[in-house]
């Protein structure tokens, strides 16, 4: 119901009924207002001016504030009670939910499988296969098929590291296998990955064969999958990946990494001939990725099964958004049929630990509130870094900090429906009664 | 929205090319409203008589797909939902997510005027402006109308951020509103068993109001059709959020249903903004740690999907920094250009004894190091590389940054060592330490290598400068 009015028959209005303080408010103009039946309606008001004009009035109190009258002073204190208010809903309007699954999303996402078990011509106890999603991770539109893993770091060499990460590994530091033992051991690594960072020319120079024996030390130490990774030196790596390929022949390891601006022919054809899977890594954009997919497929002949992607991860605060985004448009690509991108994604979440935020004793800046201790501020950005990337993706996690290692697997696990835990009743969490 | 071409949008304006918005022409005009980067209101002949009808039709059709909440008055105001698409690359979302810090009416007036004076104040600088928080949130756990006045009373006199009403009473919520419906507080909640009594206040106080049904859609979306076949529709939805376990995932999926069916279906009777509770962490978890830590990662994600407006228990400050960087990374716009300009800017009031600093245009790593700079009082000249927007690292890496084009927009910013230093002395970012001698072939200069993280130049200052000789 709907009445039409205008401004100045307001006021004369309001003269009739001997609210006379709203007086002297001279309004210029005809301006036309448009009054529905209840919005704004004001039971207070409506009282003190009776039941018939109670529209008007809704829309009146709001016009007067409009014009700068106190008209709260004018009511004064509620003189309502609930009987003297207007008829009101009783029952509720019975409503079903109801909302449709995604049907664009037709292409699942390649299942790869890392470590290779005896009977596969390896060593491994315990295998991981990622991948075979049909859905964003998490969806109701259809089950994903494996949960997310962890693998941690190991390096060759002592590196220096965020405090709140390196108390976890004093011990161990100087030996790789006993590094990656305990990882697996206390930490609950699903998989461990092994960086061969002392071969770089700049740093050690460390020889591929003797690279190589660190990388059977390790496999011998622990029997989940791993991941080997160079230096990251584009001349030095294809050499180093492939003495390591070789000295693990048959284990199906994840080699890291095959990207644009280094020979990744030779990676992919060390891969192939060791029996390994291939990380094919770009820096955050989505074409190169799709481009080096291509090339290890079609110039490479790398098999679907033996690629998995990594887009590049960068920290919280630190362009979390573009990794994030890089990686939500990749997976949507893949699952509305995009051959070229449809393959699990691998994180270097470690990389959290560059953001200032989750290393410094307190901020560089005074005008900053307190940061607070640091050793549970590193932590958390590494478990939101990884999180974010989990929501748009991302299937492994190449992590550092075990508590972060802890919280991510949980989280994931609960959003995956994999971690049963007792249901609490929240219906009065207003209640909740905490320190 | 429901129109998507400026071609649609064209139709509806004066079409007179008069130029008060600022635009060329009204073509353009429309192109920004279709971005959603400027908005109708500048357009001021629309507003005009002539145009009335132009101006509803149009402003309907441009209506954000899910609805906009406004709550609180004055310069605190909070705008909640406004989101037109699902992933933020397909134009960007709107109103970054609204988070309430609780406080409670069984706390003493002491620890209550600490907690609210504390959440008002804090803040943390990032990329040229701080981050705050938004609201208050303020938990009736006595169950009595007055004990809740009274804490409200205490807060608004130490606060002017917006305020969550939180009680199951509509009697407790009503004493609330008494102090404080003319700052237009949200009232938490309405549910299946109180609607009627939290459907009068909000009529009666024109206040928005959240209606809670845990678990149960049919409910949530039966409440939300009542109260809009009844006139209101200020409202604000929440599906409950379940801490842990299954019940967690399930109510993750409620979120991404609601979402999809107020985005992509267009079901209007559920397109409203979505609140989510991650201080629900509490009630499992007896270790403050743990329960701050797990009360982030819900924060987390929710933010990543579609919670609009959120309450947190938390105040330390592991769980404030990731939850507020976590909504920076969801909610800044992907279409803004992320680089400064490429030219040497003054950091305090440099003379010729002071430094002369070097970093790149990215918006991200300019900001921290001037801010860096400025904070600590570091009167210099720094000069930003125009790498394209990447970052120090990676712009060394690329190639971008290199001793020729750093020595290059030296002299296109006219920036005259010999004129402006005494010195002739340039620092560089230890990131880009390979770029010594490069440099200093290029241009003549003698080069230092400055710390790799720029919050460590004050430290560093103290062993370098002023160079020797």
């Amino acid at each position: 119901m709907t009445k039409k009015i205008t401004l100045s028959k307001l006021n004369d209005l309001l003269k009739d009924m001997e609210v006379e303080a709203l007086e002297g408010v001279t309004i210029e103009g005809d301006i036309e207002l448009e009054m529905d039946a209840i919005g704004g309606l004001n039971p207070q008001l409506a009282y003190l001016l009776g039941q018939e004009t109670a529209q008007i009035a809704g829309h009146l109190i709001n016009i007067s504030q409009l014009l700068g009258y106190p008209v709260d002073q004018l009511l004064g204190k509620p003189l309502i009670d609930d009987s003297k208010r207007v008829a009101q809903p009783k029952e509720l309007i019975p409503s079903t939910f109801k909302v449709n699954k995604m049907e664009e999303w037709t292409n699942e996402i390649q299942e790869v499988t890392l470590g290779a078990s005896s009977s596969d011509g390896g060593t491994r106890k315990s295998i991981i296969t990622l991948g075979g999603e049909n859905a964003l991770p998490y969806y109701f539109d259809s089950p994903m098929p494996h949960r997310n893993h962890i693998t941690m770091d190991v390096f060759d060499m002592p590196i220096g590291m965020a405090k709140a990460v390196k108390s976890n590994y004093e011990d161990v530091m100087d030996s790789p296998a006993e590094w990656a033992k305990k990882n697996v051991k206390e930490f609950g690594a699903d998989m461990v990955t092994i960086h061969l960072i002392s071969t770089d020319p700049n740093i050690k120079d460390t020889s591929a064969k003797e690279a190589a024996e660190t990388v059977a030390d390790v496999l011998q130490a622990v029997d989940v999958p791993i991941v080997i990774g160079g230096s990251g030196n584009p001349e030095k790596d294809p050499e180093v990946l492939e003495k390591a390929a070789e000295i693990a022949q048959g284990e199906r390891v994840l080699l890291a990494s095959a990207s644009l601006n280094l020979d990744y022919e030779r990676i992919a054809a060390a891969a192939k001939q060791y029996g390994h899977v291939v990380l094919s890594w770009t820096q955050l954009e989505i074409n190169a990725q799709k481009e080096l997919n291509r090339k290890l497929m079609k110039q490479c002949n790398v098999n679907r099964e033996d690629i998995i992607m990594d887009p590049t991860t960068a920290a919280l605060g630190y362009g979390l958004d573009y990794a994030y985004t890089n990686m939500e448009r990749i997976r949507l690509a893949g699952l509305i049929g995009d051959d070229e991108l449809n393959f699990p994604m691998s994180s270097g979440t470690t990389n959290a630990w560059g953001a200032r935020e989750s290393w410094m004793i307190n901020s560089p800046l005074k005008e900053d509130s307190d940061w607070g201790p640091r050793e549970y501020r590193g932590p958390i950005w590494e478990i939101i870094t990884g999180l974010t990337l989990a929501l748009a993706g991302n299937d492994l996690f190449m992590m550092m900090h075990p508590a972060s290692v802890a919280v991510l697997k949980e989280i994931t696990k609960s959003l995956h429906g994999s971690h049963a835990r007792n249901p609490v009743d929240i219906s009065n969490w207003i209640t909740t009664k905490v320190l | 929205m429901k129109i998507n071409s400026p071609l649609e949008v064209y139709q509806y304006l004066p079409q007179t090319n008069c130029k008060e918005c600022g635009e060329p022409t009204c073509m353009a005009f429309a192109s920004h409203l279709i971005d959603r980067s400027i908005k109708l209101e500048d357009c001021k002949p629309i507003l005009e008589d002539a145009y009335k009808e132009k101006y509803q039709e149009l402003n309907e059709l441009m209506a954000p797909e899910i609805a906009e909440v406004t709550i609180g008055v004055g310069e605190h105001v909070v705008t909640v939902g406004g989101d037109d698409v699902m992933y933020r690359h397909q134009l960007t979302f709107f109103n970054p997510p609204a988070f309430a810090l609780d406080v409670w009416d069984t706390m003493s007036q002491s620890d209550l005027i600490e907690r609210v004076t504390y959440i008002r104040d804090f803040k943390k600088f990032y990329v040229g402006r701080f981050l705050t928080l938004d609201m208050i949130a303020i938990r009736s756990v006595s169950g009595d109308p007055d004990t809740f006045k009274q804490a409200v009373t205490l807060v608004m006199e130490h606060t002017q951020l917006p305020l969550v009403l939180c009680s199951l009473d509509p009697a407790v919520l009503q004493a609330g509103l008494e102090v404080a419906a003319e700052k237009k507080p949200l009232l938490y909640a309405a549910t299946k068993d109180n609607w009627q009594g939290v459907y009068d206040l909000a009529i009666e106080y024109n206040v928005p109001v959240v209606l809670f049904a845990p678990d149960d859609l049919d409910t949530l979306k039966s409440l939300a059709v009542t109260f809009l076949e009844n006139g209101y529709k200020d409202l604000i939805l929440d599906p409950g959020t379940n801490p842990q376990g299954r019940s967690l995932r399930d109510s993750f999926e409620n979120f991404l249903m609601i979402r999809r069916a107020g985005i992509k279906e267009g079901q209007n009777d559920v397109a409203f903004p979505l609140m989510a509770v991650p201080m629900t962490a509490y009630m499992t978890n007896d270790d403050p740690v743990s329960a701050s830590y797990w009360e982030t990662v819900l924060c987390g994600v929710f933010t990543v999907r579609y919670g609009d407006i959120m309450i947190l228990h938390s105040i330390e400050p592991y769980a404030l920094l990731p939850e507020m960087h976590i909504r920076d990374t969801v909610y800044t716009d992907p279409r803004t250009p992320v680089k400064v300009d490429s030219r040497v800017y003054k950091v305090g009031s440099p003379d010729k004894d002071s430094p002369v600093f070097v970093t790149t245009n990215f918006a991200l790593t300019f900001y921290t190091v001037e801010s860096d700079l400025a904070s600590n009082e570091i009167n210099c000249h720094l000069l930003a590389v125009d790498t394209d927007g990447l970052g120090v690292e990676a712009a060394v890496a690329g190639g971008q940054l290199n001793g020729k084009n750093i020595a290059d927009d030296f002299k296109k910013g006219n920036f005259d060592f010999s004129n402006k230093t005494n010195h002739n002395t340039v620092i560089i970012p230890g990131l880009a330490a390979r770029l010594q001698g490069d440099l200093e072939d290029n241009s003549g200069l003698n080069v230092m290598v400055g710390p790799p993280d720029s919050g460590r130049i004050p430290g560093w200052m103290e062993k370098n400068w002023p160079v020797e000789g």
